[in-house]
């Protein structure tokens, strides 16, 4: 037997070795601890990029946690499977493959910007766990587990929100998310019972094979999407998002930018997968839709006039949220009509799986370039904040790369992903494409202001000592700074080998039952 | 927060060994009865709770030792992740000891009886590694929690008095 096979248990066990041992490394100092950090983060990078290879070159990939054998899904003389199953197919598989590189960013900039700190092994752990609840989201089979991985990676997040403890702000922020999250969880886990209670399964693929319309199953939809349009911070429900975000060391904000991406796999996976057509193609794509424009619009200008630019960033994180709502939700309205689905439905998803790389990417290196400037600067406040590039030469060559990406700038790679959405949006009702046009202008305007206000005009004394930050904080920034370039030279390699196997992953709802129904049941 | 009278501290010394003994007999018995790890540890951590609130936090924390319980803690989490990745040659969390004879090795034979301790392979195992890490996590939460208490009322390093001395 092939030891690829056990990559979809590694992708969780190597960093849940990594948060375990980083109590044990961190008696050895801050070398070791550095050190392990480093090569968990790689690990698990490597872990999850072989996977999506794998993945790509031989179909969906199963693995039965503890059984006799890998893919032993059903167990002699049951017609259900009853075992803990992780299955990747090709979309969850680009989901874990991006999210670990931002981790992998996070990891690096984490080394030196948490010096200040007291208690470091204990944020290493966390930070690990936090990457083991993502993938876990990302990878799993099951409704029970997804809900036990958005447990460990909300709790691991509020520590890490909170790890600036003399901030009062930082403890406000954690603390706010908690609720949000322990609501949004109780909703997860209450649709789970639903679901449970009508099928006596949890497996997401047991469940979609048997599934049919009621009132319990609308409940449980309902639940499921609002609490996960909750987590990923969507617009009625996004005002945890600005606090969190600002005030988690900007590593962290990096890591938890692909976490709320992980919610968000959570609510397609659910959409798509587990409900397919029998969703409707009226309210629940109409309600993502709407949801998304409103996240586009209110994101943007509530951005363009925060001071701070973390904040700023944060607002920015909800409008480009918005985005991929407003793609996959035209891809859910044209599930059930294969002509539209064909002329525009699978290009939008196209543009929105795209976009979730992207802003996963950009929006990483943005956070990660706003905690330099504070690293150095010591401020994040915009008015204060002033000729900084002559200081930090690298830092704004890549927040300036990272700025065109997010504002669509031809010829990066938000271009690309942003132009897919608008002429798919076009085709269903043109006010979604006009509105998506504004939210790019504006998004323009907010970073030419950020970055005419923090890195070009006159120097200022209070920044004469500035100098550039240290060189690993530098790597983690060059980590995403270099998908970023890669995906603006080569959008058509990736569109076609990377991105559109995992749209067709999406909306292979048979495919994915079969994987682990076979013919049973 | 200060010690309770000489009544709640005698009622605590009797008590306490018992709450200790019943919530390891719920982790080691996890795999056959109801409860586990995760219940059986709660149960012992509140043995941390009944000390701090019976005596007082100055005497239970001069001899407490934050460190011990973190050293336990990631003695527990260590063994449940290795006992996961001993069984990878078949898949990741096989359950490589159950029925191999030896330790939690004992095959149980179908139908009734009266409970075989030594058996169900790793997953008595996890048990207790789960149940060392539930005591030692709970423990501290409840000891930081009430060194957040005296930082709250300001009271930190000022002496403490009983009721009744």
């Amino acid at each position: 037997m092939n030891w690829q096979m056990h990559l979809p248990a590694l992708a969780l066990a190597v960093p849940l070795l990594g948060a375990f041992l980083s109590l044990v490394v961190g008696l050895g100092g801050r070398y070791l601890r550095n050190a392990w950090m480093v090569c968990v983060s790689i690990a698990t990078t490597a872990i999850c990029i072989m996977l999506l290879q794998r993945v790509l070159a031989g179909g969906t990939m199963v693995y039965v946690m503890g059984a006799e054998s890998w893919n032993f899904t059903l167990p002699s003389g049951l017609s259900w499977p009853i075992r803990i199953i992780i299955q990747v197919d090709a979309f969850s598989a680009f989901m874990a493959a991006t999210s670990s590189i931002a981790a992998l960013a996070g990891a690096f900039f984490s080394l030196r910007f948490m010096d200040k700190f007291t208690g470091l092994e204990k944020f290493s752990a966390l930070y690990f766990l936090l990457v083991t609840g993502m993938l876990g989201m990302q990878i799993t089979g099951d409704l029970f587990n997804f809900f036990v991985f958005l447990e460990i990676a909300s709790v691991a997040s509020f520590g890490l929100i909170a790890f600036w403890r003399d901030r009062p702000e930082a403890v406000e922020a954690s603390f706010k998310y908690m609720v949000v999250s322990t609501v949004s969880a109780m909703f997860v886990l209450i649709a789970v019972g639903f679901l449970y209670g009508r099928y006596n399964a949890v497996n997401i693929a047991a469940v979609a094979r048997m599934l049919h319309m009621g009132y319990a199953e609308k409940i449980a939809l309902v639940f499921l999407v609002v609490s996960l349009a909750m987590k990923s911070g969507a617009v009625p429900m996004h005002m945890w998002t600005p606090d969190a975000y600002a005030e988690a060391p900007a590593g962290v904000t990096c890591l938890l930018v692909a976490v709320s991406q992980a919610s968000l796999y959570g609510l397609f996976r659910v959409c798509f997968t587990l409900y397919g057509v029998t969703a409707g193609s009226v309210v629940i794509p109409w309600t993502i839709i709407i949801m998304g424009v409103l996240s586009m619009f209110i994101g943007v200008t509530m951005a363009v006039i925060q001071k701070e630019m973390k904040r700023l960033m944060a607002y920015h994180s909800v409008s480009q949220i918005g985005y991929i709502l407003l793609a996959l939700g035209v891809g859910l309205l044209s599930l059930k009509d294969p002509q539209a689905m064909a002329d525009y439905g699978f290009t939008a998803m196209k543009g929105g799986i795209f976009h979730i790389l992207n802003y996963t990417m950009y929006k990483g290196l943005l956070f990660l370039s706003a905690g330099a400037v504070f690293y150095s600067a010591g401020t994040r406040d915009l008015n204060e904040l002033g000729g900084l590039a002559r200081n930090m030469p690298q830092t704004t060559f890549m927040f300036v790369i990272a700025a065109a990406a997010i504002a669509g700038l031809p010829p990066f790679n938000g271009f690309v992903s942003k132009l897919l959405i608008y002429q798919t949006t076009f085709a269903v009702y043109p006010l979604l494409a006009v509105a998506a046009l504004v939210t790019s202008v504006l998004t323009l305007a907010s970073f030419v202001k950020v970055f005419q206000t923090a890195f070009l005009g006159p120097a200022r004394k209070t920044f004469e000592k500035v100098v550039e930050v240290p060189a690993s904080m530098l790597l983690g920034m060059a980590v995403l700074t270099l998908v970023i370039v890669v995906l603006t030279l080569f959008p058509g390699w990736t569109l076609s080998h990377l991105v559109e196997p995992a749209a067709k992953a999406l909306i292979d709802q048979s495919g994915y039952i079969s994987a682990v129904m076979g013919g049973g049941l | 927060m200060n010690p309770l009278s000489v009544v709640v501290r005698t009622i605590c010394d009797i008590f306490a060994w018992f709450l200790g003994i019943f919530g390891a007999y719920v982790i080691i018995h996890g795999h056959i009865s109801p409860g586990g790890g995760f219940q059986g540890g709660a149960v012992v951590a509140t043995m941390a709770a009944l000390l701090l609130v019976a005596y007082g936090g100055k005497k239970v924390l001069s001899f407490v030792r934050p460190g011990i319980y973190t050293g336990m803690e990631a003695t527990g989490l260590l063994v449940f992740i290795t006992a996961g990745f001993l069984g990878i040659g078949t898949t990741f969390f096989y359950n490589f000891l159950a029925g191999q004879g030896g330790l939690f090795g004992s095959v149980v034979p179908l139908g009734p009886n009266s409970g075989i301790l030594n058996s169900a392979g790793t997953i008595s195992l996890m048990n207790m590694a789960v149940g060392l890490e539930v005591v030692s996590g709970l423990s501290l939460i409840l000891i930081y929690m009430f060194k957040g208490i005296r930082l709250f009322e300001g009271r930190e390093g000022r002496s403490e008095r009983g009721h009744d001395r």
